[in-house]
């Protein structure tokens, strides 16, 4: 797997991602700095979590025209795998890779806490080690986590099976409670159509390791090493 | 000259921020205040002296970077 990890100033859950990218493919990821515009030795593009730019104007905004931004969109365009987490999904529904918008929690409160996502389906590049409806625990952190989209297109995704995972219960159940940021219909991740581009909010990449008290993420990187071998 | 740019939550868009606002509001005892909105206020000094250029660009900036349009409504004014 020849993965990347895009570095903007600002961005802080580079690291994190490096470590569980570097477990599942046996070698480190490259880093790929904001300015850089070759990026086709890649096969999978990483955006981490972080405050890009200060989150200035809107979460993502501001990284979403740098540089590198546009040869991951052309890296998009041909076909490519691209992992979007937590900023890195702001990023990318900025950059129109992905639909919607990211608002501000709906209890106006940023929350770093323990979230449960429910699998909603395990044929993808990213969830091949889970079973479709498992739920995985995984750490959020943000304060614009808000899933927002227009009926349509909600309608939309969910229709094309485009919802990667929802915030539910340990139970797996969809409730008010779980979906502590407030997004529409529970969605804490989505895809692209041709299923290529993942944006989530919670750090799957921060439950890697016994030692982090948890690995409910693994899978997520070992199946993308898998399917990339 | 000067444009402004105004970028409002789109309405139906949940705005915690204005809600808050609002309550903070009837708190102190403004009971005559309905529904609350909070934006933003973005002033371009534009090396243009046509008004007309001039809003066309900031119309161009607001629709590419300053307001994100899934969300957000954006209005130009242009002040010589």
């Amino acid at each position: 797997m020849k993965a990347g990890v895009v570095l903007f100033p600002g961005i802080n859950r580079d690291r994190d991602m490096v470590i569980a990218l570097e477990r599942a493919a046996g070698h480190a990821p490259r880093m790929v700095w904001h300015t850089e515009t070759e990026i086709s030795d890649l096969d999978i593009v990483v955006l981490p979590g972080g405050f890009s730019y200060g989150d200035y104007l809107r979460c993502g905004a501001m990284a979403a025209q740098s540089p590198v931004m546009r040869a991951v969109c052309e890296f998009a365009e041909k076909g490519g795998h691209i992992l979007g987490v937590c900023n890195g999904f702001q990023i990318l529904v900025e950059a129109g890779l992905l639909p919607g918008a990211l608002l501000r929690n709906a209890g106006l409160r940023f929350i770093s806490a323990d979230c449960h996502l429910r699998v909603e389906r395990a044929d993808t590049a990213y969830t091949s080690r889970y079973q479709r409806g498992q739920v995985l625990r995984a750490p959020m952190a943000h304060g614009e986590g808000n899933y927002f989209a227009d009926d349509v297109t909600l309608d939309r995704l969910e229709g094309d099976g485009l919802v990667a995972f929802r915030y539910v219960t340990p139970a797996g159940e969809v409730s008010l409670d779980a979906n502590r940021n407030g997004s529409a219909r529970s969605i804490a991740g989505i895809y692209s159509p041709n299923l290529r581009v993942l944006g989530l909010m919670p750090h799957p990449e921060d439950l890697v390791d016994p030692l982090m008290g948890g690995t409910d993420g693994k899978p997520l990187f070992d199946g993308l090493a898998a399917w990339a071998a | 000259m000067k444009a402004v740019v105004t970028v409002m939550m789109k309405p139906g868009v949940l705005d915690p921020q204005g809600k808050a606002i609002g309550r903070a509001l009837h708190g102190l005892g403004f009971a005559a205040v309905g529904e609350v909105r909070a934006g933003k206020v973005i002033e371009l000094e534009l090396a243009e002296t046509d008004p007309a250029k001039a809003r066309a660009a900031a119309e161009d900036m607001a629709r590419r970077l300053l307001a994100n349009t899934v969300i957000e409504s954006y209005r130009v004014s242009v002040e010589g």
